[in-house]
């Protein structure tokens, strides 16, 4: 056998020749393997030393001695120099996962010359092979046919290994439904699906999967989402094997269409306007996922099926694949709908490009054609599979294949974006999305960054119709990604917004725009940078405002108190020394203190606070320093809920003009007890903040405060959780161990101690679940209130109630439900019966009847 | 059913670096035990006027920050150009190595680290002249991290004698 051996680093060819006669298998297997002993498995290292292997297996079994003395105490790869079957399987899952990779040699010749060895290891191997390739096509959707082909190639070497995989793959599908996996379920439909056009599944058997999934739109009683996803997995496969199916099937294919098509016009869409971006239709109309995708079968088969852009490498093997035997689907039945599944939330299709857009080169296909489902889904598949590596996730991006043929930097951009605003939440944290896009414009700078801005000028002017909380993200997202290229923008050509009224979104957007940038750089900086025309729009100077300080205001009553207080503090004194001083203060609540001076006495916060903060301004550490000294003082005076009510207010009133340090002091507060969440809600809800109220960050520290309570309460669940289970052991323990009678007694006392422990916590438990549900009624109630108010002003006085401060509140509204909305869906009783009443507004109905149409 | 794809599993972001802190008081065995479970990242190559604000807005895109430690010139005790970053928890800290590591702040790219967790003393400089070792011998003149390295300070002419 003659094989060439060419690759990097190891510069020159290899050219080993191995006849027959005079192969060394001992030795010289051994000196050729360490060569290629890296972490890094290539393709074609792989492929060549499979082949050697079962040459050398052709030649000589391998002998038994030689597994006995490696295992030299699990040492780095680099040590073993022989076939162990770990490395062996190591090697089989790095082909297997790396067929398809940019290579020298062309797609066809990898895949037939990894079939040829994949079908070589089966006797020995077989069980891992099958298991490897189900992951795949569970966890590598966008090399689909890739894997599918290899698939094929096998079947029609190996019938039983076919058959084989089809059932590993029917088990696999089961078992992803029943853990609630339904992306992945999708992923492995499919593959199933392309199985049919490699020859391994035959048609027919795949058109009644088909007929068996859509007979669940005729079940009663369940919830609407089920019957989506069944559908949706239809649909989704049709671009793949459509044109087969109809081939085969025809009549069959147009009854499950028209079944779908029937149930589409009658499923509901209540929860459309909670998740669309933009609520405006023009210029590109926000559809409901399944429209769409309803659409664009459609349209695929006006077209005939034709379908010319997913990349088929079965079509090159299709003179070996059609002599291949295949195999019939087991009857599948969708798995019975039960109370803990939690099916997909509906979503709503990401627009903001069409074939205008992109001014030469390829045409962006259009928002119906079923290519563009395909490289929309193919492209989050990558986002999804390489999350965490960053430029492996842009390279991967950018050399999709046949992106020659349409806009790809508009595509990415788009569904990068269509992630980035995803409601409720992106599937990846944000700064994902800010740092993808950086590595993208490191990789393509000709081209990238025109797009990034293209599509920034292009949010911009569609600010007006934009949710909400996606301003928020494009908010953060273009601060950061401004500090990363010094913060060069073209601001003058959005002068248009100086003209607005302050509330309105534009100059909102840019006003907020510039204050995180402030808090990435400094308040100079930002003067700096914007046009002087701009200086409304820029942040105030993030400095603290102390009443005590000015000379001017010697009569305010606690003014000399203030002095003291400071003198003490400068002084060192104790929290106790502290308190004694403060008992001097006079209460403006009462004539005389009933309560010995313990009672609320807002005049004494703000003395201590204000004086406190002062001295502690220099940084946040220096603050949180201060918090923690006097944490005994500040519990003290905030025992009482308008305590921590006014706590709040003197914090807002000494650093209003930084936003940042309201928040970090907020929070810190919480977890150190000295307010409380409810207290924070109320406060941003009170008559002190409707001026902020519709500033970002003010609704930052609110969900960071619903956040934090969620978090305590999923802390101590968890803590009674180990517990209990720690219990459990236990007693199995000592039921195992036998002898009862002398463990008894020391039995009863562990018994008891961790049963105390559990019973405490099940009272915190139960304790923090009650304030959690107590947040949100607060939330919820304030939220009424408010915007009820607002109504019904609006109302008698015959303005139109759609002002930005509405749309702001509503769209908040909205999102608090849509981000808790398992928690919240506890509630859902309490929410109807006391707050989301039929006499409520129609208007705030409708967020609360949307909420509840996401999961019917 | 979940097996676990070696080969897809990447993520070398997160891996710790070949860094070992020669004060550490342990051996290497624990300080790398410490390294793998740690939510501290400590954060190299920042412009000594960065401010713990800045460094704080940055950091809270991964996750919470549950505290910042600004390293100090030993002598001067004035910021020297690197931090430490604690979160409350291993995923945020590690969301901050995949995301935040090698982006800008202040203009500079920083480089994140794991670090076995802040302990009183680590917040200063190990230079000999009280900031950063490698801003006593480098060569380039860098006007955020006080000019010269302070040998090449030693070394130049003082203009006007």
């Amino acid at each position: 056998a003659s094989i060439e051996f060419r690759s990097p680093p190891y510069c020159g060819v290899f050219v080993v020749w191995v006849p027959k006669c005079c192969w060394l298998y001992g030795h010289g297997l051994v000196t050729l393997l360490s060569i290629k002993n890296t972490a890094k498995q290539t393709f074609q290292r792989n492929i060549l030393f499979f082949q050697l292997i079962s040459f050398a297996r052709n030649r000589k079994k391998m002998s038994r001695r030689r597994h006995s003395d490696e295992n030299d105490g699990g040492q780095s790869h680099k040590r073993r120099r022989t076939s162990e079957p770990i490395e062996i399987e190591d090697r089989l899952e790095s082909l297997i996962c790396r067929v398809g990779e940019k290579s020298t040699s062309s797609l066809e010749s990898n895949l037939e010359g990894l079939a040829g060895v994949l079908e070589a290891d089966l006797p020995n191997y077989k069980s891992k092979i099958l298991r490897i390739l189900c992951a795949v096509a569970r966890l590598l959707p966008e090399k689909l046919t890739v894997y599918t082909t290899l698939v094929g190639l096998l079947n029609a070497r190996n019938y039983n290994f076919g058959g084989e995989f089809v059932e590993a793959m029917i088990r696999q599908l089961k078992e992803t439904l029943k853990s609630n996996l339904y992306t992945e379920a999708v992923y492995l439909v499919r593959f199933l699906c392309d199985l049919v056009n490699c020859h391994v599944i035959a048609a027919p058997s795949m058109v009644a999967m088909f007929e068996n999934f859509v007979s669940v739109i005729q079940e009663e009683d369940v919830p609407q989402v089920r019957c989506d996803w069944y559908v949706y997995t239809v649909l989704s496969c049709l671009p793949w094997v459509g044109k087969e199916l109809y081939e085969k099937k025809d009549v069959e294919m147009d009854r499950l269409l028209s079944q779908i098509d029937g149930f589409l016009k009658r499923r509901q869409k209540r929860h459309l306007p909670m998740l669309q971006v933009w609520t405006a239709d023009k210029p590109h109309p926000q559809e409901e996922y399944l429209d769409c995708l309803w659409a664009q079968i459609q349209k695929l088969k006006k077209d005939r099926w034709q379908e010319r852009h997913i990349l088929r490498p079965y079509i090159a093997f299709d003179s070996v694949l059609c002599e291949a035997l295949q195999h019939n689907l087991p009857p599948f039945t969708p798995p019975p709908h039960m109370d803990d599944a939690v099916y997909p939330m509906p979503r709503v299709v990401f627009r903001m490009f069409d074939y205008t857009d992109a001014p030469e080169g390829p045409v962006m296909p259009g928002s119906h054609s079923v290519e563009r489902f395909v490289i929309e889904e193919n492209l989050h598949c990558i986002i999804k599979s390489h999350w965490r590596e960053r430029k492996t996730c842009a390279a991967q991006l950018l050399s999709y294949p046949g992106k020659n043929k349409i806009p790809l930097n508009y595509h990415i951009v788009e569904v990068i974006f269509g992630e980035l605003f995803q409601l409720p939440t992106p599937p990846q944290i944000d700064v994902t999305y800010t740092t993808l896009l950086i590595e993208l414009c490191k990789l393509q700078p000709g081209s990238l960054p025109q797009v990034l801005a293209q599509a920034t000028e292009m949010m911009y002017m569609r600010l007006d119709t934009m949710n909400t909380t996606c301003i928020d993200r494009l908010i953060n997202w273009f601060s950061h990604h401004l500090s990363n290229f010094q913060f060069r923008w073209s601001w003058d050509d959005w002068a248009d917004c100086l003209t607005q009224d302050l509330e309105k979104p534009k100059p909102k957007f840019v006003k907020e725009v510039l204050e995180k940038c402030m808090r990435l750089s400094y308040h100079q900086r930002i003067v700096d940078l914007v046009p002087p025309t701009f200086s409304a729009l820029i942040p105030a100077n993030p400095i603290y405002v102390c009443k005590y300080n000015d000379e001017s205001n010697n009569t305010l009553p606690g003014f000399a108190m203030a002095i003291t207080v400071s003198d003490a503090i400068k002084n060192r004194a104790t929290s106790e020394e502290i308190l004694t001083v403060l008992k001097d203060v006079p209460n403006p609540n009462q004539e005389e203190d009933d309560d010995g001076g313990d009672g609320f006495n807002p005049l004494k916060i703000d003395v201590f606070l204000q004086t406190l903060l002062n001295l502690a301004a220099k940084s946040f550490s220096h603050s949180f320093s201060a918090l923690a000294k006097f944490h005994e003082v500040l519990k003290t005076l905030t025992e009482s809920d308008e305590g921590k009510l006014h706590i709040l207010r003197v914090l807002y009133e000494v650093w209003k003009n930084h936003p940042q340090m309201i928040a970090v002091l907020v929070d810190k507060m919480i977890r150190t007890q000295i307010v409380d969440c409810a207290a924070v809600a109320n406060w941003i809800f009170s008559v002190d903040m409707a001026h902020d109220f519709t500033r970002l960050y003010v609704w930052e520290i609110l969900y960071s405060t619903i956040r934090k309570m969620n978090k305590h309460v999923q802390k101590i669940q968890k803590e009674l959780e180990t517990s209990k289970e720690k219990l459990e052991k236990q007693q199995l323990k000592r039921k195992d161990s036998g002898d009862e009678e002398d463990m008894e007694k020391s039995a009863d006392e562990e018994d008891g101690q961790l049963e105390e422990q559990i019973e405490r916590l099940q009272e915190k438990v139960e304790s923090a679940q009650s304030e959690q549900k107590n947040l949100f009624l607060v939330i919820f109630q304030r939220f009424i209130m408010m915007l009820t108010e607002h109504l019904v002003r609006c109302e008698t006085g015959s303005v139109d109630f759609n002002t930005a401060w509405y749309k702001n509140c509503i769209e908040r509204l909205q999102q608090i439900f849509l981000m808790h909305h398992v928690i919240i869906q506890q509630y859902m009783g309490t929410l109807e019966n006391l707050l989301f009443t039929a006499e409520l507004d129609h208007h705030i109905l409708a967020v609360y009847q949307q909420f509840c149409a996401l999961q019917l | 059913m979940s097996i676990q794809l070696n080969a897809l599993f990447s993520d070398s972001y997160v891996d710790i670096s070949q860094y070992r802190d020669q004060h550490f008081k342990g051996n290497r065995y624990d300080q790398e035990k410490f390294l793998k479970q740690s939510n501290t990242l400590y954060v190299g190559n920042l412009s000594f006027y960065t401010t713990e604000e800045q460094v704080h807005e940055l950091f809270s895109k991964s996750g919470d920050v549950k505290r910042i430690v600004i390293g100090l010139d030993k002598v001067k005790k004035t910021a020297c150009g690197f931090c430490f970053v604690e979160y409350y928890n291993r995923a945020d800290a590690e969301n901050a190595m995949r995301y935040i590591n090698g982006t800008r702040l202040d203009d500079r790219i920083i480089r994140t680290d794991w670090d076995a967790g802040f302990k009183e003393g680590r917040q200063f400089g190990r230079g000999k002249s009280g900031g950063q070792v490698r801003d006593e011998y480098r060569q380039d003149y860098d006007p955020a991290r006080g000019g010269y390295g302070k040998l090449t300070q030693l070394q130049r002419v003082p203009q006007g004698l």
